[in-house]
């Protein structure tokens, strides 16, 4: 990596928008308690307090793999489409 | 209790194996030791898949073992269960925070977070204050490995017929062996200890959480018998006109402490300089990013750990020492043998943590506090010397802390090491972004943070507890209960932004920011460091969870 390849590599507006979507919906669903401190619909015998908590785990996961691809493997494939050779504008600031 | 010759020889066994490989860990990967950037932050060369281990190492330590299943069976979901929500948390914000940090501190030789506070705002006063709540917060954590240790010793019988020094024998030697790895091989051994320290882990929790509910009835008869469990200790409460202490369920009244906790907790993790250790020993900026997709599988492991104090109530397990909560699990519901195995994860799963964080501390005494104040001229070769010299002060200081004085106090002063931690999180996580907050602002929104959570934190009490009884208290203007350490960081965040609001109008005071913007998005390969001291890197590896 170099400092003309790297300095291409931002994201789209809407790349930073959807991702920080991403990133805050497990904040959203694990700190409003209101909304999940409730024993059913159980699930194997786990109230729904907690089985919850585990799916957002996951949940989870898969919005950081979202924002990973959009922040991060999205803008690297655009730069190599564009050419690996050519120096973009402003690199080096 | 018993002495258990077959869990204490598998255990045994499984230590010794764990002791060599750390002490091999100084050849791994053709180390030259004698720098601190090879010392303690194993030559920044670490990739994927050995990052996932040391900052797995870093969450899920000895302590998480024993405390929150503890928690869990003491008080249950609003104490205990937070911990989950919180480890959920974390993950995204590391992936906000995290690669700022890492490219920063590649570009400036940045090795802890007082370090990169120091170059971002001018300010050695700022760095001093941080690195010294960083070390305050480190060594009672570091204590607490021992105490995790302790636990499963007492419950395997080791030494309860002796005295004195004979009965902690058996701490005293692993943590001599502790200190001599680190010593040697530095964080180099904490990442290779953390693979054997892991696997246990994950063996032993995996078969926790399928082998102990079958052998109990399932989940329905154990989440039944923490119902039945709830309800009676509501009405002992009941009669006795007290609140009840353990909860299923958070309800309206404790909705904000169980958010504030997670929360809180969340934003604190990746403060402590031993997590910024992991981060920062990583060979590329976005592997800590891509890690964070698979790290919550520690936090599904935690989720695991935590049901274990509810398995303890269904098997009927009663102690009033809620850390041997899990220990006695296994006695009593495994054969010996693998309980032998789940001792060993608990107190192996001591060892790495401690080491980064002993690491962490000595990083963070030699580059903050003997190179800025005492030898400005020190080199590379002399930090490293000085680093393992005092990882060496550290641990034995833990060491004689544990032994010395009681237990409660190191858990008490954990507990404030979480709230004065979260102080430094506008000088060091609001600094990744802008600089617009003072210097000196910061450090006095940071004393205030600090007195308020400590005097607030020393005045939680419950009929058995005079001082110290947990870190829920109310929050001034809400009204409801709330985690001390956020109400203390919001507290401080208000004192450090109308401070700087006044100290800005006197331009001449604020510092010299030695990093630039782009300094921020920084690859490997592109900064100066790389050809100075590191071999070129190969090229740039594909997302492996692409």
């Amino acid at each position: 990596m170099t400092v003309e390849q790297q300095s291409g590599q931002k994201p789209s507006a809407t790349g930073y928008v959807v991702s920080a979507v991403l990133l805050l919906a497990a904040f959203v669903a694990l700190l409003w308690v209101p909304s999940y401190s409730h024993l059913t619909p159980t699930l194997g015998g786990i109230p729904f307090f907690y089985w919850y908590s585990f799916l957002w785990l996951i949940l989870n996961a898969l919005c950081q793999l979202g924002a990973y691809q959009l922040m991060v493997v999205a803008p690297r494939r655009k730069q190599a489409v564009r050419g690996l050779g050519v120096r973009p504008s402003g690199a080096g600031q | 209790m018993k002495l258990d010759g077959t869990a204490l020889a598998v255990t045994t066994i499984l230590f010794v194996i764990v002791a060599g490989i750390g002490f091999a860990a100084s050849r791994w990967r053709g180390a030259k030791l004698n720098t601190l950037d090879q010392w303690g932050l194993g030559g920044r060369s670490f990739g994927g898949f050995v990052t996932w281990f040391l900052l797995g190492g870093d969450l899920y330590t000895a302590y998480t073992f024993v405390a929150v299943p503890g928690a869990m069976y003491a008080l249950g979901a609003v104490s205990g269960w937070f911990a989950v929500a919180y480890t959920i948390l974390v993950w995204p914000i590391v992936f906000v925070l995290m690669p700022r940090l890492w490219s920063v501190a590649h570009r400036h030789g940045i090795v802890t977070p007082a370090d990169f506070v120091t170059a971002r705002y001018g300010s050695r006063g700022l760095g001093l204050v941080v690195a010294f709540t960083g070390i305050l917060s480190l060594l009672p954590y570091i204590a607490l490995q021992l105490v995790g240790i302790q636990s499963v010793l007492q419950v395997m019988g080791v030494g309860s017929n002796s005295s004195g020094i004979v009965k902690d024998l058996p701490l005293i030697i692993a943590f001599v062996v502790l200190a001599g790895y680190t010593y040697t091989a530095g964080l180099r051994s904490a990442a290779l200890t953390a693979f054997v320290k892991d696997l246990l882990v994950y063996v032993t929790v995996l078969v926790a959480v399928i082998y102990i509910p079958i052998r109990l009835g399932g989940f329905t008869h154990i989440f039944s018998a923490v119902e039945a469990h709830a309800r009676t200790l509501a009405a002992q409460a009941k009669a006795k006109h007290t609140a009840p202490s353990f909860a299923l369920l958070p309800s309206s009244k404790s909705y904000w402490a169980f958010a504030t906790l997670a929360l809180g907790s969340a934003m604190a993790l990746f403060m402590y300089p031993h997590s910024i250790t992991g981060v920062l020993a990583s060979k590329e900026r976005e592997t800590v990013r891509r890690n964070t997709v698979a790290l919550p599988l520690y936090s599904l492991l935690l989720g695991f750990v935590a049901l274990l104090g509810y398995m303890a109530i269904a098997a009927g397990i009663k102690t009033t020492n809620s850390r041997l909560v899990a220990p006695l699990l296994f006695r009593d519901l495994f054969p010996s043998w693998f309980a032998g195995v789940a001792f060993a994860a608990v107190a192996i799963g001591a060892l790495v943590p401690a080491s980064i964080m002993s690491i962490a501390a000595a990083n963070l005494f030699t580059r903050n506090i003997y190179r800025d104040l005492i030898r400005p001229r020190a080199n590379a070769e002399e930090e490293a010397r000085v680093s393992k010299l005092v990882s060496l002060v550290v641990k034995f200081g833990a060491l004689a802390f544990v032994l010395g004085i009681n237990t409660q106090n190191a858990i008490n002063l954990q507990l404030l090491g979480g709230i004065w931690i979260l102080q430094t999180f506008p000088a060091v996580a609001v600094g990744l972004f802008t600089r617009w907050l003072h210097r000196w602002a910061l450090i006095a929104g940071w004393l205030v943070g600090m007195v308020y959570g400590s005097y607030e934190a020393y005045g939680v009490k419950t009929a058995a507890v005079p001082h110290f009884a947990g870190s829920i208290a109310k929050i001034p203007l809400i009204g409801q209960s709330g985690y001390i350490a956020l109400t203390a960081l919001v507290i401080n965040l208000v004192v450090a932004v109308v401070l700087t609001a006044l100290l800005r109008l006197a331009p001449s005071s604020v510092g010299v920011d030695i990093t630039t913007k782009a300094d921020y998005f920084v690859q490997a390969g592109d900064s100066l460091l790389d050809e100075l001291e590191l071999p070129k890197g190969s090229d740039e590896v594909g997302p492996a969870l692409g």
